[in-house]
């Protein structure tokens, strides 16, 4: 194999010729995004470089405490994310707490068995191998979960009436919201079902094609690759159902109600 | 008998109101008096305080479906959620002579997107009946029907009244209650204002 290639910043600046090349374009043809796409790009190399000094240390230090802290932040931030995401979402801490507490079960059980069982690192939450994974796991959950909720609640919302007229049958609350859950659920699990699909075929993973680049053999990529799309997918699922199970729990309620007085629409 | 006692939800209330088993009670009162929140409250949709009983029998010592199924509510806006009609009718239910009565005895097959709004209201109660309520709550069930088709809803529910069900009924014509109900109370502010005894 080829042998590590490093790249030096001006190797960066001129690969950003083509994105600035867009914003002139946007600028001339009066699409006002240029702001907008120069702002997430300046935004994504900050976070980026950051993210490369905090995680230089926090390699360093090499400390079980000050991993947990990182993945705990990594949570709250996804939290966040899951709750801005959605259109109408559940009032109070649960709208924040729901998102975050599901994808925190399924990303770190997911995680832990995959460091404690497969990649076996010595000592198992070693940051270089725990944080990197527990990111991919959390990000690919945080898209499921934010798609799965935002379904859920419009779809609660939108569908009360035919919701009700089943409960005023007879029917109990799992049965009356079950065409709900069945499309959320499809919501949540469609991206990384439509990933597993595409991946090698239309598209090369980011993490293989960075290992390849690095220069490490394209077999061994591959694995890390499938194994890595096994846990997102799995984290995904668990993260799903969770989440979207746990917000039927709190829409309804022990007399078989709905209750959209707990839900609120977003502000934004 | 149907005995419903300081009833109150956050809208609504406190109110107390009997309907004997064969009997009809109509609930008046302006548009946003409260009618159907009551209704709701009855069939436990909202949560509510109070005491519901059904012959004797309190609210709270059975399941909330259980109860749903005894004390049959019949909003003023019918929900559907199946594509076909035939999917939203118990498959064991005694459906033919009760699609028969309101005129859509072929109704099973059709579409829910090509109902017209009468339609739907009509299969709404059959809906409702099927399961062989001992109460019935309707809320302004022949709002949307020509005069033909309201003689024979209101026929459908002298029909169960001679069976003993209890009717606590929405509407807004007087002369209405005066064909179908003993008497008529009036709601303004989510409240029980009066009665009146309209005589059937």
């Amino acid at each position: 194999m080829s042998a590590y290639i490093s790249l030096s910043y001006l190797d960066l600046a001129g690969a950003s010729v083509f994105l600035i090349l867009n914003a002139v374009f946007s600028y001339a043809l009066r699409l006002n995004l240029e702001r907008q796409l120069l702002f997430s790009s300046l935004r994504m190399v900050v976070q980026l470089l950051m993210v490369g000094l905090v995680l230089k240390a926090v390699f360093a230090a090499s400390s079980a405490i000050v991993t947990l802290l990182i993945a705990v932040a990594m949570i709250m931030f996804a939290g966040r994310e899951v709750w801005a995401r959605q259109e109408r979402r559940l009032s109070g801490i649960w709208g924040y707490g729901l998102g975050a507490g599901s994808m925190m079960f399924a990303g770190t059980i997911i995680t832990v068995c995959a460091l404690v069982t497969q990649i076996e690192p010595e000592p198992w939450w070693t940051p270089q191998f725990a944080l990197p994974l527990f990111g991919m796991v959390l990000g690919n959950t945080m898209t499921g979960v934010s798609l799965g909720l935002d379904t859920l609640h419009g779809a609660v919302y939108r569908e009360r009436t035919a919701i009700e007229a089943q409960l005023l049958l007879g029917r109990t609350r799992w049965e009356a919201v079950l065409p709900c859950v069945r499309r959320s659920l499809r919501s949540g699990f469609t991206p990384i079902i439509n990933a597993m699909a595409a991946t090698g075929v239309v598209s090369l993973p980011g993490m293989m094609t960075g290992q390849i680049l690095s220069g490490v053999d394209p077999q061994e990529a591959v694995k890390y690759q499938i194994l890595i799309m096994f846990l997102i997918g799995g984290a995904t699922g668990l993260g799903v159902l969770g989440a979207v199970f746990a917000s039927i729990w709190r829409l309804t309620d022990h007399r078989h109600r709905i209750r959209l007085d707990r839900m609120r629409a977003s502000s934004t | 008998m149907l005995e419903i006692a300081e009833l109150e939800t956050r809208h609504v209330g406190p109110i107390t109101v009997d309907v004997a088993g064969g009997e009809c009670v109509a609930v008046q009162g302006p548009s946003g008096a409260g009618k159907s929140l009551l209704f709701r409250a009855i069939a436990d949709l909202d949560p509510n305080t109070g005491d519901v009983r059904l012959n004797g029998k309190s609210r709270e010592e059975m399941p909330a479906c259980d109860w749903r199924r005894q004390v049959s509510f019949v909003p003023a806006e019918t929900g559907w959620w199946a594509d076909r009609v035939g999917d939203h009718f118990d498959a064991s239910g005694d459906v033919e002579g009760l699609l028969e009565a309101v005129e859509l005895e072929d109704a099973l097959n059709w579409e829910v997107s090509r109902l017209s709004t009468g339609e739907r209201h009509r299969l709404g109660i059959v809906r409702a009946l099927q399961v062989k309520p001992a109460a019935l709550l309707l809320d302004e069930p022949t709002a949307s029907l020509d005069a033909r088709m309201t003689d024979v809803v209101e026929g459908l529910i002298k029909q169960q009244l001679a069976a003993g069900v209890c009717v606590l009924i929405v509407t807004h014509d007087p002369e209405q209650a005066g064909r179908i109900a003993d008497r008529s109370v009036k709601m303004i502010g989510g409240r029980l204002q009066s009665e009146t005894g309209a005589a059937r």
